[in-house]
This record gives structure tokens, sequence and C-alpha cells, in this order.
């Protein structure tokens, strides 16, 4: 076989190739991962945003009912990684951006006119929702979100190894402390309070009798009992009794499972596994009172599907959303029970769920009913940052707590100004 | 083969061939040009100087959550970026990682192209190994480091190699104080680079005519030190002021390290990760983002004039 000359490629040729490269493009365009299946002329398009869960099956399942869906073809991009809050906010700024998307209840994105609020579709079965899911979602009299699960986050502990220590569940902050110190041996650290600390943000200032903001919305964070419990993390910290850098963060169940903290901080997702790991041997309790009068708190956690109101297809988005959220309880058993254990906000649901009825789940659920505060909807991403900010400065950096809230304030003053004038 | 040609009856003559063959060369070479550099150029306009006027007019808009914005700010976004300390910090992260990084992979990757360049044997080999961490990933080497390397846990590999002399675990990346974590950062980044600027020096020590050594040796020079100082330091200056410059824009770039090792952290930001998240991170704030990458473009622009005029990079002399 002869190669080709290159006397072949004259100016024409090229050019007619490049003509052939550009009549192509549409074509390849329509082969090409678009990230939204089936639009165009191939039937109606989708695409729905989940961050990626860490109980086994969780993917498949969210795929799963996608693809069960008559009214469209539903794309599901499953973002990995800690950055899922960056992508979703970049992303609904563009064309690009996800018909429906998994997030918690924020203001910022209603002030901004990023979600459709749901109230037609939520209507029928509002009752039937956990009533503070509905507050927690609720501005100006519009529900923005149907809530998928609820997830109470609290500590986790090894009986076997409290006991052989000769202690009690923890009462307080200072006893929570105290028990860090004894269980800490050269093999095991006595607390996983997270890899940065500040998966027990919200926990903390409650226990410590106060509130992210309170109901005029101004700072509510900033007290005396809230400074003296950042100061009792800081002797924790530097005490060399809280397991710190390990592998996965507070949300894996790793690291009671592997033996390496006898406490843990976690949510009720990851009880299935630590069950399984560790049998009996295992017991949970909130967050302890960080200051007299103050009651133990439990942050109820988790997810809820938006529907992103500048799409191109609002209204296929909310009958999508109706579908799986709204009218398949199978598939919102599934997803609730089928692989970690999540609270199903469906009052109706919950009532079924009889892997909750009994043993651990049935404590969780008792902690969840008793304890649970939900989430604000007025205290934003930004408010977040700001007050991990301050366990990073106080606890971490050594900063006096005083001086890291007054920082905080700014912020959050900032926020507050911006989205209440 | 015959190289001889012959003239063709319906050749043009030299005249008209000197009237009309420029001409349409002069055409066909334009048409060529932009076919080639067309789309290359539309991207550059498209996704680098449309986004810097974009990023620009932001900067004097109060632009949350939006990028279309319409409330006309002035410079309070400037202003609030060189006073809420946040950003100022990030220029002094900067400075310490630029004044750790540049000249220890400087010194690092020139070291090793020295050992490469005068192994007799397995040369290939070891300029593979050396060059190879180039091809990692920043994000998969900083997982790395992070989960296994340095892994606060008893069994993370440094943590077990300490053991072994009866250290203490350490929390490389959850404490300040002491800051290991500039350890952590400095290493995953010496790991991935320090390669690649080897093998620039590699190219530039095989340059050296072997004669300067010779002479050099005529002359009484002894091999080793004397001779790296005064023959083949002077010889790589231009490759060296190269690498500096190379590793200095390569540190202002730095993100993806700093980013996935230092989490949550309120230390330890670059300026690209301080505007990352300031723009598309928790606070979308896309305006004070804009000022912060505007004042850092001014700044790299005058590092790179005083670079240039204090080490000479690009004076007529270099080249000789």
């Amino acid at each position: 076989m002869s190669a080709p000359s290159s006397s072949n490629w004259d100016r024409r040729s090229v050019l007619r190739a490049t003509a052939g490269l550009a009549a192509l493009g549409p074509l390849a365009a329509c082969g090409g991962n678009t990230g939204r299946e089936g639009g165009g002329s191939s039937g109606k398009g989708l695409v729905q945003y989940f961050h990626a869960y860490g109980e086994a099956g969780t993917q498949e399942a969210v795929k799963r009912y996608a693809k069960a869906y008559d009214g469209a073809r539903v794309s599901t991009q499953w973002i990995t990684g800690t950055n899922f809050e960056s992508k979703l906010f970049s992303s609904l700024l563009t064309d690009n951006a996800p018909d429906v998307f998994e997030f918690h209840p924020q203001l910022q994105l209603i002030r901004s006119g990023q979600v459709a609020p749901l109230d037609d579709i939520l209507a029928p079965v509002k009752d039937d929702f956990n009533p503070a899911d509905i507050t927690s979602h609720t501005v100006d009299g519009k529900v923005y979100g149907v809530r998928m699960i609820d997830d109470p986050q609290f500590f986790f502990y090894r009986r076997s190894l409290l006991e052989k220590a000769g202690l009690g569940v923890p009462q307080t902050l200072d006893e929570l402390a105290e028990a860090a110190d004894k269980l800490t041996t050269d093999k095991v650290k006595g607390l996983f309070l997270g890899n940065n600390m500040v998966s027990t943000n919200y926990a903390l200032v409650w226990a410590a009798g106060a509130d992210q903001l309170n109901d005029r919305n101004e700072i509510a964070y900033h007290t005396d009992d809230v400074a003296a419990a950042l100061k009792t993390y800081r002797k924790m910290f530097t005490s060399g009794h809280l397991l710190l850098d390990a592998p996965a963060d507070y949300w894996d169940p790793s690291a009671l499972v592997q033996g390496l903290t006898a406490i843990q901080w976690c949510g009720m997702w990851a009880m299935p596994v630590m069950q399984k790991a560790l049998g009996d041997d295992l017991g949970v309790f909130p967050f302890p009172p960080a200051a007299s009068g103050a009651r133990p708190a439990v942050y109820n956690g988790g997810w809820s599907m938006f529907v992103n109101a500048k799409g191109k297809n609002v209204d296929l988005a909310k009958e999508y959303v109706k579908w799986l959220w709204i009218d398949r309880k199978k598939y919102q058993e599934d997803w609730a029970l089928g692989y970690g254990f999540h609270i199903p906000p469906r009052t109706s649901i919950a009532a079924s769920a009889t892997k909750l009825k009994s043993g651990l789940p049935a404590e969780g659920v008792k902690l969840f009913t008793d304890y649970g505060r939900f989430d604000n909807i007025s205290w934003t991403q930004a408010m977040i940052t700001a007050l991990e900010e301050v366990v990073a400065n106080a606890v971490r950096k050594g900063m006096d707590p005083e001086k890291a809230l007054d920082a905080a304030d700014v912020k959050v003053d900032r926020e507050l100004k911006k989205l209440f004038g | 083969m015959s190289t001889t040609t012959t003239r063709d009856a319906t050749r043009p003559s030299p005249a008209e061939a000197a009237e009309a063959g420029p001409r349409k060369g002069v055409r066909g070479s334009t048409l060529s040009f932009w076919i080639f550099t067309g789309p290359f150029l539309a991207g550059l306009v498209i996704f680098v100087y449309v986004p810097i006027g974009w990023s620009l007019w932001l900067s004097f808009f109060e632009a949350r959550y939006t990028v279309t914005p319409d409330t006309f700010v002035g410079f309070d976004n400037y202003r609030l970026m060189l006073t809420n300390g946040d950003f100022t910090g990030s220029l002094v992260t900067f400075t310490v990682f630029a004044a750790i990084i540049v000249p220890v992979t400087w010194a690092l990757s020139l070291g090793l192209a020295l050992m490469v360049h005068r192994l007799r044997f397995l040369k290939a080999f070891f300029r593979s190994v050396f060059f190879l961490p180039t091809a990692c990933s920043f994000v998969a080497a900083s997982l790395i480091w992070k989960m296994s390397v340095f892994s606060g846990v008893r069994f993370g590999l440094m943590n077990t190699v300490l053991g072994w002399f009866g250290v203490a675990n350490t929390a490389w990346l959850a404490d300040p104080n002491p800051p290991w974590y500039w350890l952590v950062v400095v290493s995953v980044r010496l790991w991935l680079q320090a390669g690649f600027y080897m093998i620039l020096f590699l190219a530039a020590l095989q340059n050296i005519p072997p004669e300067l050594y010779e002479a050099a040796a005529i002359d009484g020079a002894r091999p080793g030190w004397q001779t790296f100082r005064h023959i083949t330091l002077p010889q790589l200056r231009a490759t060296s002021t190269a690498v500096v410059l190379l590793l200095l824009v390569a540190a202002y770039q730095a993100f993806d390290e700093f980013f996935n090792l230092l989490a949550k952290t309120t230390w330890g930001r670059p300026p690209l990760v301080e505007l990352y998240y300031t723009a598309l991170g928790d606070d979308q704030d896309y305006g004070a983002g804009s000022a912060g990458a505007v004042v850092l473009t001014l700044l790299i622009c005058m590092v790179t004039l005083l670079q240039g005029r204090f080490l000479g990079f690009g004076r007529r002399d270099d080249s000789g």
C-alpha cells in the first residue's frame, strides 16, 4: 500500500477537510457528553445534581429512580469531593445549571431567584411532612424545596471502652473532655470531632444555650457561654486526646470502626456500618450541655431537593420532583433506609419504618425527637463559613475566642445587611 | 533523480510572476495564517481577554450571587479586599511559600540534574524515575500525601517511621502550631515539580562544551566545587534565570495542594485559594473576588518587571 503523497495536501484539500470537520461538529455534539441527555430532538431532558453519599449503593439507587421516570430523560451528576457547594453555586449562574439539585435550605438561593417555590406540588401532602422540615424551608409563606431525608448527628461510642475506663455517658462538655482524656491510649484517641472540628459547630452553640440567629435574624451565637465552650474545645485540642488528621472525616464511620477513637461525632446514616462492625458494642448520646441550664443538642441535618427557578424546564423539573419525592413512597423509603439510616421526613413513611423501631436506631430517633434542631434558612453559606473560621481561629490557632467571634460578627453582619437590609 | 527543471510553456514569465505571484502568495499566506491561528485567537479572546475585561467590570459592582450585576459601587470591592485581612494574609502566605519553594526546588532540581548527568549507567532509568511524578496530578498527589504519607493516625507513613524512634503521632495538617503543614505542602510540590526542572537543567548541562572543563583542568582547576562554581554555574545562568521565573509563576498559581490539604483553615491560603473562596466558594462575591484578581494581576506584573530588572532576563548579553 502506498503512503499518501504529501502533495495531496494542497490548500484546497485542507480547506475541504476543515469544512468537513466543521460540518461534523453538530453530529459530534449529538454524541458528546453534554451532561444533558436526551436534549434537542431526542426528547426532553433534565439534569440533577447529587453530592456523593458515602453509603454503598446510593449512586445506583438515584440513577435507578431517574431511569424509571417516563416524563423525561434524567441524567445525574454525582459530585464527589468537598466542593459540591462551589460547583453548584457557580453552575447555577450558567446555562449548564442543573434543573433539580439537592442542597440545604438557604435564604440567598431564594433572594437571588435561584430556586422555585414548590407549594403547588407540596400542598396535597404538606401535612404529612415533619412540621420542622416545612418550617425550615419556608420564606414569606412559600415553601422552597422538598425534604428527602433527615440526618440527625450525635456521638457514637464504644460501650466496652467507656465501661473499661469506668465512665458513664458524658453529661456536660467538661465531662466529655474528661472522657476523652481517660479513653486515650497510645493506640486509641478518646474523641473524634472531625478533622477540622467544624462538624459540631451548631451543636456546640446550641449546647451552650445560644443559637445562630434569633427570631429577628440578629446574631445570637456571640455569648459568654459560647466563648467559654470554645475555650474548653481549645483545651481538648491541645491535650492530644482528640483524633486529628484521620484518613476519613467525621461523616465516615471508619475512625470508630477501625479502633482509632472511642467516641466519634457522626450521622445516623453510618449506623448500619457501625452496627455491622461493632455489634452491640455501640451506643449513642447527644452533644452534652456546655452551659448551666442548657439542653443537650442534636443537629438534624439532611438534604432537600430544589428546582432551579432559572432553568429551561421548570415545570418539567417540578413534575419530576413531585413524581419522585412526593408520589413514590417506595423510593423515598428505599432512599432513607435501604443504604444508611436516615429518618424519612414524611410522617407516614417514618411511622412504617420498622428498621427504626427498636434497638440503637430507635435510640437515635429518640435523640432526634427530644433534642433535634433543624436548619435555619436565614443562616447562609457565608455565615456557615464565618462560624467555621471561629473554630479554626479560636480552637486550632489559639486566638482569643472573643476576638474570633468579633471577626465573625463583622462577616455575618455584612451578610445579614445584604439579606435583610 | 534529476534536480533540473524545464520551463513550462504555460508558466508565466518572470515579469508576470513578479507582478502576480507575490500577491497571490501573500493572499494564500494570509488565508493560511487565519485558518491556523484564527481558532486560537478566538479562544484567546473568548476565554482570556473577555473574562479579564468582565472581571475588571465586575470589580466595580455589587455582584453577590450574580455575574450580571447592576449596582455600581466604585472602589468598595477593592477597599474590602485590601482591608479584610484575609486577602492580604494570602499574599503573606504566597511570599512565605515562594521564599521556600523557589530556592529549594531550584537547588533540588539542579542537584538531581548533576547527579543524573554524571551517571555512567542507568541514566535513562533515573531520569525517568525523577521525571515521572510530573505526570501525576496535584490533586491526586495531595490526597496521597494527606491520607497516606502525612495522615495523623498511627499507620500514616511518616508517623509509622517516626514511631520506630519513639516519636508520638503528629497531626501534620490539623494543627498550625507548629506549622507542620508547610512541610506537607512544600514536599508534595517538590515531589511533583523537581523532575521537570531537572530535565531543563540536564539539557543545559549537556550544552556546556566539554572543552571548557578540559581547559580549566589544564589551567589547574580542581574538579568538584571549584569547577562547579566557576564553570558549571555561570554556564547555567540563563537556564537558572528561566527556572526561577517559571517557579515563581508556578508559585503564584499554587492552588490544588493548598485547597486539598488545608480544608476549613484560616491559614495556608495563597491568593488563588482566597479568591476562589471569595468568588466561587461560600461567599459567592464575584465583585470582591474580581477586585482581588485585578490587584493580584497588577502585583504579578510588578514582580515580573522587577524580576526582569534584577535578574537581567531578556538583556542582550544573556545570549552570549
